[in-house]
């Protein structure tokens, strides 16, 4: 069998495929992200806790009315971004306009308050989720095993990444999205509501996080803690891709994927460090990102 | 006047005794500290619901020890020896704590331990897996009570091995208790006859294991062992199954596992699956009832650890009414030559390492026709006695017990 650097070449392919299975989560994660500060300036804390409330949604869902998966689909996320409006509304529109950091300790504190109800409720043990029966096991690739409901998330999450990048950026809708926050006033005076516009921009970037957790929620333990491990991560994602850059945001999600997939092969120990250095890496020669336009 | 003088000497020197008898309390309280991971990844195992088993403990025992007030204090450790190297050093120095009960991380458990022992405060570690607590990291002023991981590798592993499992690939939580459990499985695979052919250190806490899973299976091994805890093993065991490490003849063992985490899991994943266990619910009347009244104040079951707790309060508490104090040498000495008898143990004993040694228990995940209820989730295989479960003085590192 061939091998690179001690590596044979089938573990490798795999090792390459489930990176690229991750990164597809962190695209989407990240897209979500990206979606909020580009527009709307908010850096949003809240959005593990948004991913997390995805996921326990549809378990919650599926435990109290016996809703299935591919309903919570778009129940959960539904719910979910109901929530985000909620918070828009009532919390983060009255620091609108003030310092970022004031719009990051709030959705952090946010963020907190969900995990701790949450963990008082339900524990941190995980909740019991089970695969649709149409993903139940998975095809041999030869060099791996490849199960089906991997292979699902991932054409799913470029399917809506691709969905949401086409939105903001060929779109008439995308086009008044941007202009809004550009110069509300002046886009207020074409009789557009910017206010509202920008409680359904933050929805549905919460929508994104909470649609990742339905997808999560099949493979990983649901718990109220889910959505803190991630978070830091994919908040390095975002600034290697550069902060608010929609392309960037999928593109790195990726990249950074692969190479943690990678980390995990050839060095284990490093893989949670490797993100971060390489934002390290990034921010010494491109301050702005890989794809982030200079301020 | 005479009368009054009377009165009076009698008063002050029956005060002076009563004060007498009861200087050995200091302050006139026991006060006990309880550290755990109240929020992570080990709240469900030991957390807010071990601080119960405490009180229950306390309040079995009837509020007060020799007339003295019995106070609880509790802590968040987050799972950071260095919270709980702050929180104890507060507790111990300024705030007279006397024990510090729970303590689940290796890591908080080792950092706590150096604390107590400069200023001579006990503790008793009920959460904490990694054996060389009591071994190269033993001090005269900790005991180690649940289990540890001696005795996992030598149930789980040594079955496994016996079944035919001869070659390993062990997926370890890289810190303290990760390396421990590896070193001890490692140890039992090659007495046995078996082979350790690759280990794996990954990052804890680990969300996705799908990359180790598939090195794992890539290895060929015959079984893949996590030697890891809490979200982490379940999320390992539900990854193994979703990539059918077992369909592809791979056996699959899981090294630490508590009841939590297989009622999280559920039988249907777990169904099959060896470990060890200190101590199970459902084995005797007496564990069950206990159990019954754990349950009404909690709404869960115990894990070995929660009744690890309330066992070692109790004898703590015995052994400070006996000797009338709650200096840790003498408490410690006390506890030591007292044979522990209760629910949560038969003929336990603490050596002069700090080890409280009993029996253990190897048990088998029912399937989901044998499970009756969402707790039913053990069968038990085999009692390994207490003398071949734990780490014979003998080969012990530890220095109170090598100088002698």
């Amino acid at each position: 069998m061939s091998m690179i650097f001690g590596v044979p070449l089938a573990v490798l392919s795999g090792q390459l495929l489930i990176g690229v299975i991750n990164g597809a989560f962190y695209a989407l994660l990240s897209l979500g992200l990206a979606v909020i500060f580009g527009l709307l300036k908010i850096i949003n804390f809240a959005h593990g806790a948004m991913y997390m409330l995805g996921a326990m949604a549809t378990v919650i869902l599926f435990d109290v009315l016996g809703v299935n998966y591919w309903v919570a689909l778009f129940l959960a996320p539904l719910l979910v971004g109901v929530v985000g409006v909620i918070i828009e509304y009532f919390l983060l529109r009255r620091i609108a306009g003030q310092d970022h950091i004031y719009s990051l300790l709030l959705t952090f504190g946010i963020a907190l308050l969900m995990q701790g109800v949450l963990t008082n409720i339900y524990g941190v043990s995980g909740m019991r989720y089970s695969m649709p029966d149409l993903f139940q096991g998975g095809m041999n690739l030869g060099f791996m095993f490849l199960p089906y409901y991997r292979a699902w998330v991932i054409v799913i999450a470029l399917v809506v990444c691709f969905g949401t990048w086409f939105m903001i950026e060929k779109t008439k809708l995308g086009a008044y999205l941007r202009a809004g926050t550009e110069d509300a006033q002046l886009m207020q005076g074409f009789g557009i509501n910017v206010p509202l516009l920008v409680s359904l921009t933050y929805g549905f970037g919460v929508m994104l996080a909470a649609f990742a957790g339905v997808l999560a929620a099949p493979i990983y333990s649901v718990t109220p803690v889910m959505g803190s491990h991630i978070l830091i991560t994919v908040f390095a994602v975002v600034v290697i891709g550069g902060m608010g850059s929609i392309g960037g945001a999928i593109i790195t999600g990726i990249l950074m994927g692969v190479i943690e997939g990678l980390t995990k092969t050839f060095y284990p120990p490093a893989s949670s460090a490797v993100i971060f250095l390489v934002m390290v890496v990034v921010l010494m020669f491109r301050p702005a990102g890989l794809f982030g336009k200079e301020a | 006047m005479t009368m009054m003088k009377k009165l009076l000497t009698t008063a002050v020197a029956s005060a002076m005794m009563a004060s007498g008898a009861q200087a050995a309390i200091s302050n006139d309280t026991v006060k006990i500290g309880y550290l755990a991971d109240m929020s992570g990844t080990y709240r469900d195992l030991a957390g807010p619901n071990g601080l119960k088993a405490m009180e229950m403990a306390i309040a079995d025992f009837g509020g007060k020890v020799n007339g003295a007030k019995i106070e609880v204090v509790s802590a968040d450790d987050r799972n950071s020896a260095d919270v709980a190297s702050s929180t104890v050093r507060r507790w111990v120095e300024n705030e007279d704590v006397d024990l510090v009960a729970g303590l689940v991380a290796s890591s908080v458990s080792i950092a706590v331990s150096d604390i107590l022992e400069e200023n001579d405060k006990l503790g008793i570690i009920s959460g904490s897996a990694a054996s060389s607590i009591t071994n190269e990291h033993c001090t005269p002023n900790h005991i180690h009570y649940v289990y540890d991981t001696y005795p996992l590798a030598n149930g789980t592993a040594s079955a496994v091995v016996k079944e035919g499992g001869k070659t390993w690939y062990i997926l370890t939580a890289d810190y303290a208790f990760g390396h421990a459990l590896e070193g001890d499985v490692s140890r039992v695979v090659k007495e046995n006859g078996g082979e350790v052919i690759g280990t794996l250190r990954h990052p804890f806490p680990t969300p996705d294991f799908s990359s180790f899973i598939l090195q794992a299976q890539a290895s060929g091994a015959d079984v893949v062992a996590l030697a890891n805890a809490g979200a982490d093993t379940t999320n390992a065991i539900n990854t193994a199954s979703e990539f059918g490490v077992t369909q592809s003849g791979q056996t699959l063992a899981a090294l630490l596992l508590f009841l939590t985490d297989v009622n999280a899991l559920g039988v249907e994943a777990a169904q099959g699956i060896q470990l060890t266990t200190g101590w199970y619910w459902d084995m005797n009347d007496e564990t069950r009832a206990w159990s019954d009244r754990f349950m009404e104040e909690t709404g869960v079951r115990p894990t070995m650890v929660h009744a690890g707790v309330y066992s070692s309060t109790m004898q703590y508490l015995k052994a400070v009414e006996a000797t009338g104090s709650d200096d840790a040498q003498t408490v410690r000495k006390q506890m030591m030559d007292t044979p522990i008898n209760d629910m949560f143990a038969t003929n336990g004993k603490i050596r002069e390492d700090g080890r409280m040694v009993h029996d253990m228990y190897l048990a088998e995940v029912k399937t989901p026709d044998e499970s009756e209820n969402e707790w039913d989730l053990y069968k038990i295989l085999r009692t390994i006695p207490a003398d071949e479960a734990y780490r014979p003085l003998s080969e012990s590192k530890c220095p109170l017990v090598t100088s002698k």
